[in-house]
C-alpha cells in the first residue's frame, strides 16, 4: 500500500495573548493509504478540522511535515480537494459555474471546462440544475454541488469537513449512499477519502479506519480498523456493538495529557463545557428513566436524547465535573449528589447546584471568595477574563465567562450586571429577602 | 477570529456584537443611511460597521495628521492676494432652455467623481483590509476623513488649483469631482472593507482550494460579496452628493464667485439676479433628473445587487425594478454578454497564463516579521505619534502667529453655537419624525408607499430650497439667528425619518401581540415596545442626520439673496466667511474647531448611545 498523504509529527499552535503559544494540535502522526475511507472523529476543540485544513493547505502547522505522494505540501496542492460543511457555495454563481470554477483557476480551457463540469454534474445527480443559484435549491442539492466541485478537478485526495452535518437525516443517508456507491463503483478518480465527523454511526457506515482525537491538546489517542462488510446495517449486532466501542475509545482518558474527564476539579485556566443547567437536567433525567440503576450507554443516551456527540459530551462533562454522574468506557453512571439534584424540587435545586459549584469548580470558587473579599462587594469582570486568558484564547475565555454567569446565576451565587460587567453579590430577590 | 471588545463582526445571523464578554448577536433592524461614523454595509440586512474602541486613541494622532495635510495646501497655495486672477468660469444663462445640458453636466460630475470614489473604494479598502499595520492607521483616518467638514475643503482645493493649474477651467472642474468625491467615498470605503473582513472562511478557503488568482478571486469573490453592500452605499452617497454637487458649483474665494455651468450655479446666478421664476425652474430640473436617477439608476442597481445577496433573506420584500426586468428580459444585452463571456474573456485570459499556483508564502513571510509584532507596532506608533506631534506643532505656529488666541477662543464660542444648533435641529426633527415614522412603519402598506418617498427627499439638495427661505425671512423680517437653523437638518431630516419607519417596520409581530395581549395602551405601549424598538434605527438616523447638519452649516448659516446676505453667527458662517475674503489661516482653523467637534461628539454622544440602544435591543442568540 502506498501513502498518498502522510502527517509527520505535526504540530499546531496558535499564539496566546502573553506569548503564550496555546497548542491546538500535539504530535499527529497520520497515513492516508491508496484505497481507503478515513474519518477523524472526536470532541468538538480536538483540532479535527484544522488537521484538515492543514492536509488541505489552507493552514500552515507549527511543526511536522505534510507529504503528499511523498512530497511536501505547501499551499493548495491540485490533487487534494474539499467539501465544506456548510458547502461553501459562491451565491452569486449558478451551478454550473460553481463547479467549473476549479477548472477555471486550473486554467483549462472554456470548453474543456464545460464538459467536464455537465460531466462531473450528470454524475452527481444534478442535471437540469445546470443554471440554478445555490440559493433556490434544498441543502442536499447544494452538497451536491459542493461535491461536484470537488470532484471535477479530479483529485486523488478527497477531503470532507462534516459534509452531512448540515443536511437532514433523509438527505444525508441519500447523499452518503450515492457517494458510496461512486467510491465503490470507482466512478470518480478519488484514491482516498478523508473526513471529519462528529457523527459516529454516520462514519462507521461509510470508513475503513476511524482515528479518535483526544483533546486539550488535539492528540491521536488510537486508531480502529473497521472491517464490517458492506452494505452496512446500523441495526446489526456488530454495527451496535462497534459503536460502542467506539464510546468508550472516546470517553477513555488519554492518560498523559490533561485529562478533563479525570480530574474533578479544573484549576483557575481551564475551559468548562458549554452546558446549560437545564440540558444537564435532561440528561440526569433521560438516564434515570431508561435505567433504574442509573447507567447508560452514551449510545443510548445519544440516540434518546437525539443529540450527536459534539453536543453531548459538553453536558455529560459539566455533569462529571460538578460531581453529578460519573463518566467512563461510553457508559454514564449517575452519581448520589446527581440522584439528590434530580429529585429535588426547583427551589431545592439551586443550593445543592451552589455547593457542588463551590466545592468542585475552582474559578467559580475563586471569583466568589475575591467578590466577597472586596469592599462593596462588586468586581469588574475584566479581572477574571485576565485569568482566564492566560490559559485560553479571548474567544474561548469569554465562552468560559459565559458559562460561569449562566451557572453563577443559577445556582444564585452571584449576580452579574450586564451593562457595567461587574459581578457582584447582589441579588435583587433573595438577599433583601433575608436579609 | 474573535471580535474585540465593543467590536462588531459578521455572522450568519447578524453582526455579532462582543460586549461585557457576552457574545451577542445584533439583527440590527434599521434599514438605514449612515456615513458619518457607521457605514451601512447591506441593505435589508445591514450591520453597522462600528470602529472599534480600540482605534480611538489614534485620533489624538491622525485628526492633526488630516488637518496638516489641509494645512499643506492652503500654505502651498501661498498668500492669495485679494485681487487673485480667479476665472469667472462660463456666464450662466437664466433662460430653462439651458437647464437639462445644465442638468446633464450636473450628473456628469456626479458621475466622474462615483468613478473616482470606486477606484479609491478599491484600493483604499483592499489595502486596509489586507495589511494589519496599515488597517490600524487606514481605518481611524477613515473615520476622521468623515468627519471633516467637506465644504471647508473646499475652499482650499479651489484656491490651491487656481493658483497652481495652468488650464483654470479644467482645475475647477477637478476641484468640484473632488469635493463630490470626499463627499461619497468614505462610507463606499467603509461597506467594501468591511465586507473584505466579513468575507466567510469557508468561501475563502474554497477559492484557496480550488487555487484561484489574486484577480479570480477580487472578481469572484470579494467583488461579489461586497456588492450589496457596495451598490447600497454608492447609491446613498449619490443621494448625499447632490447637494455638494449644487453646492460645488458656484463658490466665492477672496470676493470672486467661481462659476461651474450646472444647476448649482444656475440657482446661484438666478440668487443673484433675484429670479425667482429661475429657481423654480431648477427645483423642477432637479426633480426631473431625480426622478429619472431613481427609476433608470438606483433601483434597477439596487434590485440587481440581491443577485449578490449570500443569505436567503426572511421578510421584507425583494427590491423590484422594471428597468431591470425590462434589461433581463431583452435578448440583447444577453447576447453582448455572452459574446464578451466565449470571445473576448478567453483571450483575455491567455494574459494571466502561465498562473502561478498559489503557495503558502504569505503565511512564512508573516512569520518572519511577527518576530517581535510588539517591537514593530511600537516603531510604527512612535512614528506616527512624532508625524503628529510635529503637525500639531506646525499647525499651532502658523496658526498663533497669523490668528493669536483670542481669535481661537472665539471660533470655539461659534462652534459652541453651532453645536447647539445643531443639537436642538436634531431634537426639533426628531421630535417630529419619531412618532411619525413609527406611525408609517407599523402600517405595511403606509411603508410600502413612504419609503422611496423619503428616500426622494433626502437625495434632494436642500440647498436649493435656502432661496425661497431666504425670501421668507426677508420678507418677515424674522431673527436670522433662529430662522437660519432650520436649513442645516432641511436635507438630513429624511434620514431620521427614513431610519425610524425601518426601525419601526420590522418590530416583530410577536411583540407587538404580545403588547395587545397584556392590555399595554397609549404611551406606556410606546414608551416599553415602540420607542426602545427603533432606538437603534432612530440613533443611527439621527446621528446621520447630525453629521449631514454639520456639513450643511457651511452654507446654512449664510446665505444671500441678490445683494443681502444674511448670517447667522456660527463657525459654519465663519469658514464660509473667511473663504471669501480669502484668508486661509483662519479657513484651517475654521476647519479644525469643526472637525474637532464633530469627532468629539461622536465619541461622547453618538457612539455611546449607538451601542446602548443597539445592545438594550438584543434578543440572545
Amino acid at each position: 500500500m502506498s501513502e498518498l498523504v502522510e502527517l509527520k509529527h505535526v504540530r499546531k499552535e496558535f499564539s496566546g495573548p502573553e506569548e503564550q503559544p496555546i497548542v491546538i494540535l500535539d504530535d499527529i502522526n497520520l497515513e492516508l493509504h491508496e484505497g481507503e475511507i478515513v474519518a477523524l472523529l472526536g470532541k468538538s476543540g480536538s483540532g479535527k478540522s484544522t488537521i484538515l485544513r492543514i492536509i488541505a493547505g489552507l493552514i500552515a502547522p507549527t511543526a511536522g511535515e505534510v507529504l503528499y505522494r511523498g512530497r511536501p505540501v505547501r499551499g493548495s496542492a491540485p490533487g487534494i480537494s474539499m467539501v465544506f460543511q456548510d458547502f461553501a457555495l459562491f451565491p452569486w454563481l449558478d451551478v454550473l459555474e460553481n463547479v467549473r470554477l476549479g477548472l477555471e483557476a486550473q486554467g483549462v480551457p472554456v470548453t474543456e471546462q464545460r464538459r467536464r463540469a455537465l460531466e462531473a454534474i450528470d454524475m452527481i445527480g444534478l442535471d437540469g440544475f445546470e443554471s440554478a443559484y445555490p440559493k433556490e435549491l434544498s441543502g442536499g442539492m447544494r452538497q451536491r454541488v459542493g461535491f461536484a466541485r470537488a470532484l471535477v478537478v479530479r483529485p486523488d485526495v478527497l477531503l470532507m469537513d462534516e459534509p452531512f452535518s448540515a443536511l437532514d437525516v433523509p438527505t444525508a443517508e441519500t447523499l452518503r449512499d450515492d457517494l458510496l456507491d461512486l467510491w465503490r463503483e470507482r466512478k470518480i478518480p478519488t484514491r482516498a477519502i478523508l473526513m471529519v465527523s462528529h457523527n459516529i454511526e454516520e462514519s462507521l457506515l461509510l470508513v475503513d479506519r476511524l482515528v479518535i482525537l483526544g483533546s486539550d491538546p488535539g492528540r491521536i489517542k488510537v486508531e480502529l480498523p473497521v472491517r464490517l462488510p458492506h452494505p452496512r446495517n446500523h441495526n446489526s449486532d456488530a454495527f451496535r456493538a462497534f459503536v460502542d466501542r467506539v464510546y468508550s475509545a472516546i470517553t477513555r482518558p488519554t492518560g498523559t495529557a490533561v485529562a478533563p474527564l479525570a480530574t474533578a476539579t479544573l484549576g483557575i485556566g481551564s475551559r468548562l463545557p458549554s452546558a446549560n443547567v437545564q440540558q444537564m437536567l435532561g440528561v440526569l433525567d433521560v438516564v434515570s428513566e431508561e435505567s433504574s440503576s442509573g447507567e447508560l450507554e452514551l449510545s443510548e443516551l445519544a440516540d434518546e436524547l437525539e443529540m450527536e456527540i459534539d453536543e453531548i459530551f459538553p453536558l455529560v462533562e459539566a455533569l462529571e465535573l460538578l460531581g453529578f454522574a460519573h463518566i467512563g468506557n461510553g457508559r454514564i453512571q449517575l452519581s448520589e449528589a446527581g440522584k439528590a439534584f434530580l429529585q429535588a424540587d426547583i427551589l431545592e435545586r439551586k443550593p445543592l447546584f451552589r455547593q457542588a459549584l463551590l466545592e468542585r469548580v475552582s474559578i467559580v470558587r475563586h471569583i466568589y471568595k475575591t467578590i466577597r473579599a472586596e469592599e462593596g462587594q462588586r468586581v469588574n469582570e475584566e479581572q477574571f477574563l485576565a485569568a482566564l486568558n492566560e490559559s485560553l484564547s479571548d474567544e474561548e475565555a469569554e465562552r468560559v465567562l459565559e458559562v460561569i454567569v449562566a451557572w453563577g446565576r443559577y445556582a444564585e451565587l452571584f449576580a452579574y450586571d450586564y451593562d457595567s460587567g461587574e459581578f457582584s453579590l447582589e441579588n435583587p430577590t433573595a438577599d433583601k429577602a433575608s436579609g | 477570529m474573535g471580535a474585540k471588545d465593543g467590536q462588531a463582526s459578521g455572522g450568519r445571523l447578524g453582526i455579532i456584537f462582543v460586549r461585557k464578554g457576552i457574545r451577542i448577536r445584533l439583527p440590527i433592524p434599521c434599514r438605514g443611511v449612515i456615513y458619518k461614523e457607521f457605514a451601512v454595509v447591506d441593505h435589508p440586512t445591514e450591520r453597522p460597521f462600528i470602529v472599534g474602541e480600540w482605534f480611538n486613541r489614534w485620533d489624538l494622532i491622525l485628526l492633526p495628521l488630516v488637518l496638516g495635510v489641509l494645512f499643506v495646501f492652503a500654505w502651498a497655495s501661498g498668500h492669495v492676494p485679494v485681487a487673485m486672477p480667479v476665472p469667472r468660469g462660463e456666464s450662466i444663462s437664466l433662460s430653462p432652455i439651458y437647464l437639462p445640458l445644465y442638468t446633464l453636466k450636473t450628473t456628469l460630475r456626479m458621475l466622474v467623481a462615483l468613478g473616482f470614489s470606486l477606484l479609491f473604494t478599491f484600493v483604499y479598502g483592499g489595502l486596509a483590509a489586507k495589511g494589519r499595520r496599515a488597517e490600524r492607521v487606514m481605518v481611524p483616518l477613515l473615520d476622521i476623513l468623515q468627519s471633516v467638514p467637506i465644504l471647508g475643503f473646499l475652499a482650499i482645493i479651489v484656491v490651491w488649483v487656481v493658483s497652481r493649474m495652468p488650464n483654470q477651467q479644467f482645475g475647477l472642474e477637478m476641484a468640484a469631482v473632488f469635493a463630490i468625491f470626499t463627499s461619497q467615498a468614505w462610507n463606499m470605503t467603509f461597506s467594501y472593507y468591511h465586507s473584505l473582513k466579513r468575507l466567510p472562511k469557508p468561501l475563502m478557503q474554497a477559492a484557496r482550494v480550488f487555487g484561484l488568482s489574486r484577480w479570480q478571486r477580487f472578481t469572484k469573490l470579494e467583488l461579489p460579496y461586497a456588492i450589496p453592500g457596495l451598490v447600497w452605499n454608492a447609491m446613498m452617497s449619490i443621494s448625499g452628493g447632490w447637494f455638494f454637487v449644487v453646492a460645488s458649483e458656484a463658490i466665492t474665494v477672496s470676493g470672486h464667485q467661481v462659476l461651474l455651468p450646472g444647476v448649482g450655479s444656475y440657482i446661484a446666478e438666478a440668487i443673484a439676479q433675484r429670479n425667482f421664476g429661475a429657481i423654480g425652474w431648477a427645483i423642477f430640473a432637479m426633480f426631473i433628473a431625480l426622478m429619472l436617477y431613481d427609476q433608470l439608476v438606483f433601483r434597477p442597481l439596487v434590485a440587481w445587487a440581491e443577485k449578490f445577496r449570500s443569505e436567503t433573506t426572511t421578510g421584507g420584500e425583494e427590491p423590484r425594478s422594471w428597468m431591470l426586468d425590462l434589461i433581463r428580459r431583452s435578448r440583447l444585452p444577453r447576447r453582448i454578454g455572452r459574446a464578451i463571456n466565449e470571445n473576448i474573456v478567453p483571450r483575455l485570459r491567455r494574459f494571466h497564463l502561465p498562473r502561478p499556483r498559489p503557495r503558502l508564502k504569505s503565511i512564512r513571510v508573516k512569520r518572519v516579521v511577527r518576530m517581535s509584532p510588539r517591537l514593530g507596532d511600537a516603531v510604527w506608533v512612535s512614528l506616527l505619534a512624532l508625524i503628529g506631534v510635529v503637525t500639531i506643532i506646525f499647525i499651532g505656529r502658523y496658526v498663533f502667529t497669523r490668528v493669536g488666541f483670542f481669535e481661537i477662543g472665539r471660533v470655539f464660542l461659534l462652534g459652541f453655537y453651532t453645536l447647539l444648533r445643531v443639537l436642538v435641529m436634531t431634537l426639533l426633527a426628531s421630535l417630529i419624525w419619531l412618532p411619525i415614522g413609527i406611525r408609517i412603519g407599523l402600517d405595511p402598506r403606509l411603508t410600502h408607499r413612504a419609503r422611496p418617498i423619503v428616500l426622494f427627499l433626502s437625495a434632494f439638495p436642500a440647498n436649493l430650497l435656502f432661496p425661497i427661505a431666504v425670501y421668507v425671512i426677508v420678507r418677515y423680517g424674522l431673527n436670522t439667528q433662529i430662522w437660519l437653523s432650520p436649513l442645516m437638518v432641511l436635507g438630513t431630516q429624511w434620514y431620521i425619518l427614513f431610519n425610524v419607519i425601518s426601525g419601526a417596520s420590522s418590530i416583530s409581530n410577536d411583540l407587538r401581540e404580545a403588547a395587545r395581549n397584556m392590555g399595554l395602551k397609549g404611551w406606556r405601549l410606546w414608551r416599553r415596545l415602540y420607542l426602545p424598538a427603533v432606538l437603534p434605527a432612530f440613533v443611527t438616523g439621527a446621528l446621520t442626520a447630525a453629521g449631514g447638519a454639520w456639513n450643511a452649516s457651511v452654507v446654512a448659516e449664510i446665505v444671500s439673496w441678490g445683494g443681502r446676505t444674511l448670517t447667522a453667527s456660527g463657525v459654519g458662517a465663519y469658514i464660509a466667511e473667511q473663504t471669501m475674503v480669502g484668508n486661509l489661516p483662519k479657513v484651517v482653523l475654521g476647519i479644525a474647531v469643526m472637525s474637532l467637534y464633530v469627532v468629539v461628539m461622536n465619541r461622547i454622544l453618538w457612539r455611546p448611545l449607538y451601542r446602548y440602544s443597539a445592545a438594550r435591543t438584543e434578543e440572545g442568540s
